[in-house]
């Protein structure tokens, strides 16, 4: 193949090497690296240049290619996860064929990460070595491209979840909703009102709750999960599993007939949605507004499941509506959708972990999200916030970063915390006029209009003490009170405050699979579980997997403003994809060298995406290359060295290898 | 042995986990020995046997292999393959007369920049303690028998 670029077959690689400012030429010496790079064989023009991913330092490789005719480019800057998309437009913007290119990385991996300026500079004569020589066995490449099916599965029916299928649904979109609870709305439906505005957290979500389950593109599936996950990006094929609700949906009204019938005449049961504050029957609605709003049978406490001797009252004042069937099972389906959003939530901290601050053991100490109930007008006490005794408490303390910001539980900061706190402490005054504690550690308060909340819960008179709780014993005076023992910080000195009733504010985690649901994507976590994104700040919602995106908790704590934010982000990345309405995927397949392939079919089982067929009549192996995902276990393994994979061809790994050891 | 001896690391990581690691060490600033030559592969399981001997052969005092956590793999189980390379060569490489701290596999997450930090150090000082790799040949057949017997 004659190269490009008229060069009569001569290799003339152009080398760049990025100061990134001071990122780089602060530890390593770049004027240096230029120079020695154009001593190295091959080399035409070896600069180093301030920004090379600026649009200067891209025209600069472009000017190059046309004045020395360069038919290779090999850039030196920071991780190729970051700019080598950069590069290797600017690369095929010059003329060249854009894999041509080799990035060195000498940021992340060098000077981000050592102190001596001789070493680094080493290294990075090193790493451009073995850059120089790979580039020089480079081929022109094409990317492949592949369709996108227009479909988007949102996983998760929280404020996430719910906000990125109706953007992707208002946008003509068809939407699969998945939710493994028996109603959408998640966390945000427990909430009474919501900071800093206070503004009801049911006026706000239950319209878009409704919304999504009459919007024409968006199939919603509840008591449902996803199992598996096949294919790639643009073409995904996801397995759910459809618990059965034992109620046919098209048949249920949502009069709630059977749950007034139900052989048990008081709840039997601890109420999820109450968070046990509460009973509910086996046949029950989670909340007043849930969205689909059908009843669910849990076949775990009906009399019916464990017995077959119901007299099935709910099935006679279903009447001829004939809505129950006790013999649903769970049904497993298949889609195929192009693109994913996760948006599957968090978890509450445990405080049980945290022994002294005495929950579960005394009872006026509660969690924050208990609280949320008892404020909330549609919960066990109707809003009355009142202890389990059924007194009013006279004093609150409230307790912050209950396993938040600790060594023994999360380091983290779960954000919401303070802010959440000083909600609370609104809503408790404003029902009970108790005289209220709030024991902060930092009062975090770095959202719009949260200071200024923060200064009007003050005015309020919360008295606010600085100081992380030690303690919380019994009064021992006969009625439940407990002492909070703190060290008041600004006042130096240790208070033990007696109080009726005690509110941790407990802070987020990821969801208990969140490990489980993480490989079924095929992402990552990062720290405390929550799910990684790509880049912090040039791709948030973006993962490492194509089409893969992340909406609210599970990528790490947030409130709702972010929180319907990054959903809205996510729902834009998939339409980007999706409306591009093609994909070009990273042309690093694996193929078989024909002539030398023995036929030992070693590499057939190899492939752990059935890649691989091995032609009988040929008695060779051949690669599909639309099923390789380019992962080279097979090239590796291959006794006759006769498979190749694009990019990471073994010729270039070993010349790699030779060039890190400045081996002749 | 010099006191000026620097050990020479080749590292093989994957893209998906342990070279993102890397990363994250970097835009973490974590501080680690500058002994270490990264060669990035899309997949742990893309490690041929050849690329580790030819790293010793050409004089690296150490190799690295760096791969997802089992369970992990980008590509399902690439690292299963990687991890049964990994105890056969470590038998070849001992015939060999390589020393067992100088060819390591570590599984390493696109979160834990920390460990590529740790790992890279201690294995450096390992290798640095070891001193540089001598080209040894292999014992002759009939003289290892003669030891055994």
């Amino acid at each position: 193949m004659p190269e490009p670029g008229g060069t009569n077959g001569a290799v003339r690689i152009g080398v760049y090497i990025c100061h990134c400012g001071t990122n780089i030429a602060g530890v390593v010496d770049v004027g240096h690296l230029a120079d020695f790079a154009s001593r190295l064989s091959g080399v035409v023009v070896a600069r180093d240049y301030k920004y090379m991913c600026s649009d200067p330092g891209q025209e600069l490789i472009k000017q190059d290619i046309a004045e020395h005719k360069l038919n290779r480019i090999v850039v030196a800057a920071c991780s190729p996860t970051l700019h080598e998309p950069t590069f290797r437009r600017a690369t095929e913007q010059g003329g060249i064929n854009p894999f041509f290119f080799q990035m060195v990385n000498i940021r992340e991996h060098n000077s981000w990460v050592h102190t001596d300026r001789a070493a680094a500079t080493v290294k990075g004569e090193d790493l451009l070595r073995a850059a120089v020589r790979r580039v020089r066995l480079h081929k022109p490449l094409e990317p492949r491209e592949v369709p996108i099916n227009a479909d988007v599965l949102v996983v998760g029916g929280g404020i996430a979840g719910i906000h990125a299928a109706l953007t992707l649904a208002n946008a003509g979109k068809h939407v699969y909703l998945v939710e493994r609870e028996p109603t959408i709305g998640g966390h945000m439906a427990q909430f009474d009102k919501t900071f800093p505005t206070l503004d009801c957290a049911a006026c706000i979500l239950t319209p878009k709750m409704t919304a999504v389950k009459m919007h024409p593109n968006i199939t919603m599936w509840t008591l449902a999960e996803v199992t598996q996950v096949d294919g790639y990006v643009g073409n995904y094929e996801v397995t759910v599993r459809r618990k059965p609700r034992y109620i046919i949906e098209d048949l249920c009204v949502g009069c709630l007939e059977c749950i007034e019938a139900c052989v048990y005449k008081q709840g039997k049961v601890d109420d999820e949605f109450n968070v046990g504050l509460g009973k509910r029957k086996p046949i029950y609605i989670s909340f007043p507004q849930a969205v689909p709003q059908l009843v669910v049978i849990d076949p775990d406490t009906c009399v019916e499941f464990k017995s077959g001797k119901c007299k099935k009252t709910c099935v006679e004042a279903c009447g001829d509506r004939l809505a129950i069937d006790f013999k649903q099972t769970e049904k497993m389906e298949t889609l195929k959708v192009g693109t994913i959003v996760l948006a599957t939530g968090f978890k509450t901290f445990d405080p049980a972990r945290i022994p002294y601050y005495g929950y579960g053991t005394y009872p006026n100490v509660y969690t924050a999200m208990e609280v949320e109930r008892l404020v909330n007008a549609s919960g066990p006490t109707a809003g009355e916030v009142i202890l389990r005794d059924g007194r009013k408490p006279k004093s609150v303390g409230i307790i912050h970063c209950v396993g938040s910001r600790d060594e023994h539980t999360n380091k983290y900061c779960s954000r919401v915390c303070c802010m959440y706190s000083l909600k609370l402490a609104h809503l408790i005054k404003e029902k009970t006029e108790a005289e209220v504690y709030s024991c902060y550690i930092d009062m975090r308060a770095p959202g719009k209009a949260f200071e200024e909340f923060y200064n009007r819960i003050a005015e309020e008179g919360v008295r606010f003490v600085r100081g992380k709780v030690a303690d919380i014993y019994p009064a021992g005076n006969g009625d439940g009170q407990l002492i909070m023992q703190v060290e008041d910080t600004l006042l130096s000195m240790v208070r033990k405050i007696p109080v009726d009733m005690i509110v941790l504010s407990i802070g987020l985690e990821a969801q208990a699979d969140a490990q489980d649901v993480r490989r079924l994507f095929n992402i990552t976590c990062s720290g405390g579980d929550f799910f990684m994104e790509r880049h912090p700040k040039l791709a948030p919602v973006n993962t490492f997997t194509d089409g893969v995106f992340l909406a609210g908790c599970c990528q790490g704590p947030k409130d709702i403003p972010d929180t319907v934010a990054q959903a809205g982000a996510a729902a834009a990345e998939a339409m980007a994809l999706i409306d591009a309405g093609k994909i070009e995927l990273e042309p690093n397949t694996a193929h078989i060298i024909e002539e030398t392939c023995s036929g030992c079919k070693t590499c057939v089982p190899l492939c752990p995406y059935q890649a691989i067929s091995f032609l009988a009549e040929k008695k060779k192996s051949e690669i599909n290359e639309v099923l390789c995902k380019g992962c080279g276990t097979c090239v590796a393994a291959c006794p006759s060295g006769s498979i190749e994979q694009n990019l990471f061809e073994d010729g270039e790994i070993f010349e790699e290898i030779k060039g890190v050891l400045n081996y002749a | 042995m010099p006191d000026t001896f620097e050990p020479k690391i080749v590292a093989f990581f994957c893209n998906w986990c342990t070279y993102l690691a890397a990363d994250l060490a970097g835009t973490s600033r974590m501080k680690y020995a500058p002994n270490i030559r990264v060669i990035r592969l899309m997949c742990s399981g893309r490690v041929d046997p050849q690329f580790i001997f030819d790293a010793f052969a050409k004089g690296a005092d150490g190799v690295l292999l760096g791969g997802c956590h089992p369970g992990d793999c980008h590509y399902q189980e690439g690292n299963y393959k990687t991890l049964r390379r990994f105890h056969l060569l470590k038998r070849v490489l001992a015939d060999m007369g390589i020393e067992e701290e100088r060819f390591r596999l570590e599984w390493i997450s696109a979160a834990e920049g920390d460990k590529v930090r740790s790992v890279v150090n201690d294995m450096v000082e390992k290798v640095r303690a070891l001193g540089p790799r001598m080209p040894t040949l292999p014992q002759p057949m009939h003289a290892r028998e003669v030891a055994v017997s």
